[in-house]
């Protein structure tokens, strides 16, 4: 257990590796499309889909502009309600008071209820070196920890395996963590979930202290929101003595009332359903129903480096339905690893570097770039982030992070020679000769659109041909057209 | 400083003295109708319920308790809520049983706070008649009546209704996962059947 994203190559290193793996591109494939289907449906019963969408994008952006004033809103509520409220700055803060709280009551246990701001911080390994075990108790969470394995996937982490390989892991690993798998165990998926109910249950049954995270916290009201699917969700929020629940400053909104546009819009946009079957809501600590020690951490952890920045803040809106990830034609080849981080995808390529920052680590830099620009992710985003606008955005970022590097980058070198060729026109005329010349060779693949391809250019220039296609460039160049009277009636013709 | 300080102090800073002016939300998507054209806000929620593989029985006022005993089946032990003012077969009452006692029971009845026609969800507020969360989560086969006249058409109409001091638990079908290939099964770690009893007339 305890596998992490540290020391993962770039994305361009790590994806070669993924393109290779056809059976995860079977499982990828699979999965995404069947999702891409339930969601159109969903959304397609909702005429005002669009307008939802841009008044829940309203809602983050007025709650972002004033971000400070909603958190010590939240704070008070909490309070009053008998929750006690920590602030985190980064991981190690954040761990820290999980762990605390842990120790105080002597607990070396916990269970916990899917969520990406725990995965982020890495809470499961800081607790392990504190002696304290972390059970995940999200069916594919589950699969991923006993698998020793990493998440893919925002929604489902577990999205890169199938039935027969989840047997497997089943089968070999349920033992050494607790109830084991039944012996006549099929690759069947109900058996497969009856499996985790009875291995977990004994953990739900003993657990005294549980962490979360929260898709929703309301400031007006201090009411927290976990929507879930299995009811292991519940489980941890209902049944033991103490909850720790880790919510990013980003999850606030202003009134109880809010909560109708995201409920509409999370469970349609995510899993594709009208209402995902389990929301549980909780404000501090009811007597007499539920946990009676309630803790509640505010995450920056990066989220204000984001905010600073007043154009990409929009991707602070994100709600992780991951609709995003399930539409990109790069996530559907590579899976979800090659992005190195808990949050992969579209909505990866830009939290990461918004979260961590540009120019110091070639892992994060080389996330802007791992998308095609094609847009599908902006088109389907249910909270309108411009994922295209801000990924481009931040290439201008890395770029800029980098000018003063002594060591020029690739494409820099590349630019600087495309600057140098087109800079001249005697130099632009040879240029152009020699790729008419080389189209004329390489017909080859043809273009959407019936354009002819150019799949193969010598050195420097294979650099490009070797992951794409060239269009073909016409056989006569502007320059020569002209030259020979294109822009007259003549010589049109 | 405390790390409270630090963290607002960032997001003053990020925020920087001119804050971003102020964006409206326009609320008419409150004022739209979500169900469609001409649907009857009862058949619907019952069609939606069920379709997520819930089963409903419609029942008059008077055959409640029938229609109960009938969704209990041989379930023989049951875990019923303070002020749920129905009579139940084989019924164990809440006198705050453990985790592990709940465990041991087969079946839990209560009511519930609302309906919502446009999703198919049940709320519980947990109130009188639907009891603490525990009963309503560790038991395998949940029914939960539901007057017709609290049915609601939409989301929108639920939130406004209902009190968030309250802990609710909002339910859309039995438990479910889809995280082996993306493959709908029902029946993880909630009640793995949802049996709503819909009281009409
Ligand atoms: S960026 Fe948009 S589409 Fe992607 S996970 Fe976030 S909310 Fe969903």
């Amino acid at each position: 257990m305890g596998r992490t994203f540290v020391g993962m190559p770039p994305f361009p290193v790590a994806a070669r590796t993924a393109l290779a793996d056809s059976q995860l591109r079977r499982n990828l494939a699979h999965a995404t499309g069947t999702i891409r289907g339930k969601r159109a449906g969903a959304v397609a019963e909702l005429e005002d889909w669009e307008d939802l969408g841009a008044q829940a994008a309203a809602v983050k952006d007025r709650t972002l502009a004033h971000l400070d004033e909603h958190l010590v809103a939240l704070e008070e509520a909490l309070s009053a309600r008998g929750a006690t409220v920590h602030w985190a700055r980064d991981a190690a803060d954040a761990c820290a008071v999980v762990a605390d709280v842990a120790r105080r009551h002597g607990i070396d246990e916990v269970v916990k209820v899917k969520s990406m701001a725990t995965q982020e911080i890495g809470l499961n390994e800081a607790l392990a070196e504190q002696g304290i075990a972390a059970w995940e108790t999200d069916l594919a969470e589950l699969i991923v920890q006993l698998g020793d394995d990493l998440p893919s996937h925002i929604l489902v982490p577990a999205i890169h395996r199938n039935r027969a390989e989840i047997r497997d892991i089943f089968r070999t690993r349920m033992a050494a963590a607790g109830r084991p798998a039944p012996d006549d165990l099929t690759d069947d998926p109900a058996a497969l979930a009856a499996a985790a109910r009875l291995h977990l249950r004994e953990k739900f049954l003993s657990a005294r202290m549980a962490v979360s995270g929260a898709n929703f916290a309301v400031a007006e009201t201090g009411t927290l929101v976990v929507v879930e699917s299995e009811g292991n969700g519940r489980m941890c929020l209902t049944l033991p003595d103490v909850l720790v629940s880790v919510v990013g400053i980003e999850k606030v909104v202003p009134t109880w009332r809010d909560l109708d546009l995201f409920l509409r819009l999370l469970p349609r946009s995510s899993t594709g359903e009208r209402m995902n079957p389990y929301t549980s809501m909780w404000t501090g600590v009811t007597p007499g129903d539920g946990p009676q020690e309630v803790h509640v951490v505010l995450l920056d952890n990066g989220r204000t480096r984001a905010l600073a920045d007043e154009y990409a803040r929009q991707a602070l809106r994100c709600i992780r339905c991951s609709a995003c990830l399930n539409v990109c034609p790069v996530y559907e080849r590579v899976g979800g690893h090659a992005y190195g981080s808990v949050y992969p995808g579209p909505i990866g390529a830009i939290i990461n570097p918004l979260l961590r920052g540009v120019g110091q680590d070639p892992q994060v830099d080389a996330l802007p770039y791992a998308s095609t620009l094609c847009g599908a992710c902006g088109d389907v985003c249910p909270v309108a982030i411009d994922i295209p606008g801000v990924l481009v955005h931040l290439r201008t970022a890395v770029v800029d992070a980098h000018r003063s590097d002594t060591r020029p980058t690739a494409e820099a070198l590349a630019v600087r020679a495309a600057a140098w060729t087109l800079g001249d026109a005697r130099r632009l005329a040879l240029a152009e000769k020699a790729a008419g010349g080389a189209g004329r060779v390489r017909r080859g693949r043809g273009m959407p659109g019936g354009r002819g391809a150019v799949s193969w250019l010598p050195f420097a220039g294979s650099r490009w041909t070797g992951a794409r296609d060239l269009p073909l460039p016409p056989r006569e160049s502007f320059r020569a057209w002209w030259r020979r009277g294109g822009g007259t009636e003549e010589g049109r013709r | 400083m405390s790390t409270r300080d630090d963290v607002l102090a960032a997001v003053r800073a990020a925020l920087g003295p001119d804050r971003p002016l102020e964006v409206a939300v326009d609320r008419t998507y409150r004022d739209r109708d979500p169900l469609p054209p001409g649907a009857d806000v009862v058949d619907l929620f019952a069609e939606r319920v069920a379709d997520y593989r819930a089963t409903v029985t419609r029942c008059s006022p008077g055959d409640v308790e029938a229609a109960v005993a009938a969704a209990l089946g041989a379930a023989t032990r049951v875990v019923v809520p303070d002020a749920l003012w129905l009579d139940v077969p084989r019924c164990v009452p809440d006198h705050g049983l453990s985790a592990a006692e709940l465990d041991a029971v087969d079946a839990v009845v209560t009511r519930a706070t609302l309906g919502i026609a446009e999703t198919g969800t049940v709320v519980l507020d947990h109130g009188p008649g639907q009891g603490r969360r525990a009963i309503t989560l560790v038991p395998d086969l949940h029914v939960c009546v539901v007057a017709a006249d609290q049915v609601v058409a939409g989301v929108v109409d639920a939130v406004a209704a209902l009190n968030p001091t309250r802990p609710q638990t909002w339910i859309s079908g039995p438990s479910a996962t889809s995280d082996i290939e993306l493959d709908r099964v029902e029946g993880v770690h909630g009640p793995r059947r949802l049996h709503v009893v819909l009281v009409t007339g």
